[in-house]
């Protein structure tokens, strides 16, 4: 089983005519993934969370940094260093409907993976192995198998990809967006089918812009906002104790069931406000060895046990009052 | 009363034959109230929401009668439909991306659908800055084109072009759905804003999110595969639902707080029939854990409290 690091990485994507301009998708970002683990990556649209999704499948290079998988940098593989990194991890993406060719039969996906990876596998064999990895995503064979797109529901697609997926003995599953598209009464099925595979050892990326969803389901959470993870840690400390604004103004924009929206700062980061009580400026006053190398990019810091954050004034405009009030006190 | 729906039928035409996907709906909404309408895909949500404003080519009225402000809607003709358009029915489509024209700047662009509607301009501009303001809109944005506004500002120039005129009725299909949850609560506040200005007198709110509902709604109108399955009001639907499709389907939700390793939510097994041929009685009997012989015959829609209308055979 592999584990999954990313070390500082980055995202420079060329745009505007001819490439001139440049855009900064995902800034910095580390984080490491185990197997046996769910981690949640939750961001607004435009916070690069599908990039990092990308890039960790090779569909994206990337600009700076490394993801390593067991130690191997992802980036170097070459075309047939590739396959074998491919058989371990897989991707599941947003669309059910348009992951597959309308005019094919539904089951082709699998058809597929035998002649790319399994060409040697006899054809009964390989059909107990299909019906082996449907009943693992809790689908009927029967119900399923020789049908066209058309003639399943999203969730059976959906579910049959995660299958497709699992007859690589993948270990690693970046989920993006998967449930978006999927009835209420359906996604819960799925989710609950990422929960099984965990417990069976397999490490999830689950990209989502669904608070509620990445409280339900992951171990860990990873909140990114323009590109950069703004906090990160166990997923009951970051949903109990949200510390940075932004966090907390998400949290509060999420519309509950059984309670409803709290007041507070429309859409907006309460930043002088919370500047008072800023956990970051408090482990990490500024103005000796230990401060942050520019207000650009600031370190992260560790506020309780795994629990990391950054400075809130990142990308705000203008510099942090509070750190610089100490800086100029010290 | 402001609107008052009767045995409504709408029918698509396809090759196949008749996809029946209103399949006689009846309610009422009050002034001033905010009924959300919720479903899963493919229950005739939407199709509820476009009969009432325009049918279209593959659309086909099959019965029912629909009344607003004691005036009956001819929802079968197109062309007599067109005075109350705009007028005193009025709609937010889903993608308000591609409800703006990209070619025009909002200003003119807004100027251009009001004189289409026989309209001087100038006589409701100040009103249209005025109301822009009031969802947060700087005067500004009437010199911008819709790319230089985001997926929420954009919602909300719609919104508010929308109900200028100030429609006894204003259907809003799911225009949430494709807005991030800090957007999503702007134009949600938006919305309500929009009933407390008394800009419209009452809302339909398609959606299937129904935590969203819960911010904005009075009443909550469920439907299922083309029949409604609960109407009440908003709370009553949350905390006490006796529609065993809607108790399942708020059980299925997950929310902040709950946790997969502490509590395993399910989903509904199995799904929604096909409308093409759809089964007689109860449509959610496949699915229904409660269901037996007496659900083979179609449930009634009954009231069981004041405000509160189920149609099943189990309840009471």
């Amino acid at each position: 089983m592999g584990t999954l690091a990313l070390e500082g990485v980055n995202k420079v994507y060329r745009v505007g005519t001819f490439g001139g301009q440049t855009m900064h998708a995902v800034k910095d970002v580390t984080f490491e993934a185990r197997p046996g683990q769910i981690i949640s990556l939750i961001g607004e649209s435009g916070s690069g969370k599908s990039t990092i999704g990308k890039m960790i499948l090779r569909l994206a290079s990337v600009s700076s940094g490394r993801i390593l998988y067991d130690g191997q940098d992802v980036a170097t593989l070459k075309s047939r260093e590739l396959k074998p990194y491919r058989r371990k991890v897989q991707g599941v993406f947003q669309d059910p409907f348009s992951s597959y060719n309308p005019i094919f039969k539904a089951d082709r996906v699998f058809g597929l993976i035998r002649d790319g990876f399994f060409p040697e596998v006899k054809g009964a064999d390989w059909d107990e192995r299909v019906h082996k990895a449907l009943q693992g995503v809790s689908l009927d064979p029967d119900g399923v198998l020789g049908k066209y797109p058309h003639q399943l529901s999203g969730g059976q697609l959906q579910r049959m990809l995660v299958a497709r997926a699992l007859l690589l003995d993948i270990e690693f599953l970046v989920a993006d967006e998967i449930i978006s598209m999927l009835d209420a009464s359906t996604r819960v099925d799925v989710l609950n089918l990422l929960g099984d595979l965990k417990a069976g050892g397999l490490g999830v990326l689950f990209v989502t812009h669904d608070l509620s969803l990445g409280n339900y389901i992951s171990d860990q959470a990873i909140i990114l906002r323009k590109g950069r993870i703004v906090e990160r840690g166990p997923t009951a400390t970051v949903f109990d104790q949200p510390t940075h604004p932004y966090t907390r103004m998400l949290l509060a924009s999420v519309p509950a069931l059984h309670g409803g929206h709290d007041s507070g700062a429309l859409g907006q980061m309460d930043v002088v406000r919370d500047r008072q009580a800023c956990l970051y400026h408090e482990r990490y006053p500024g103005g000796d060895a230990t401060a942050p190398a520019s207000q650009a990019n600031p370190t992260m810091v560790e506020v309780s046990a795994g629990h990391l954050v950054t400075c809130a004034t990142v990308d705000e405009g203008g510099g942090c009052l509070q750190g610089g009030a100490r800086q100029t006190a010290g | 009363m402001t609107l008052k729906v009767r045995d409504l039928r709408v029918h698509y035409t396809t090759l196949a034959g008749d996809v029946r996907a209103l399949d006689g709906v009846s309610f009422d909404i009050a002034d001033g109230e905010i009924m959300g309408l919720a479903g899963e895909s493919g229950c005739g949500k939407t199709t509820l929401g476009n009969s009432l404003v325009r049918l279209d080519g593959r659309m086909r009225h099959v019965g029912g009668s629909v009344e607003l402000d004691g005036t009956e809607l001819p929802i079968w003709d197109s062309v007599a439909m067109d005075r109350h358009r705009f007028h005193t029915i009025s709609v937010v489509p889903q993608y308000a991306m591609s409800a703006l024209n990209p070619t025009r700047k909002i200003g003119r662009m807004a100027a251009e659908v009001i004189q289409s509607r026989g309209i001087r301009y100038a006589s409701v501009k100040d009103q249209f800055e005025r109301r822009l303001a009031l969802v947060g809109l700087p005067e500004r944005v009437l010199d911008l084109y819709p790319m230089e506004l985001s997926g929420g500002m954009k919602q909300r120039v719609v919104m508010i072009l929308s109900t200028l005129l100030d429609p006894s009725l204003l259907i809003a299909d799911e225009i949430t759905s494709a807005l991030d949850v800090s957007t999503q609560k702007a134009v949600a506040e938006a919305l309500v804003g929009l009933r407390d200005n008394q800009f419209v007198k009452s809302m339909i709110v398609i959606t299937h999110d129904l935590s969203i509902l819960h911010e904005v709604a009075d009443t909550i109108l469920i439907m299922y595969a083309g029949h409604l399955a609960e109407k009440a009001p908003t709370d009553v639907i949350i905390n006490g639902p006796r529609h065993p499709y809607t108790k399942l389907l708020i059980s299925s939700l997950p929310e902040v707080g709950v946790r997969f390793a502490e509590r395993r939510l399910v989903g509904i097994p199995g799904r929604p029939p096909s409308l093409l041929d759809p089964p007689a009685g109860c449509r959610f009997r496949a699915r229904c854990p409660l269901a037996d012989a007496q659900c083979e015959e179609l449930p009634p829609l009954v009231e069981i409290e004041p405000g509160h209308q189920v149609a099943c055979w189990k309840v009471g």
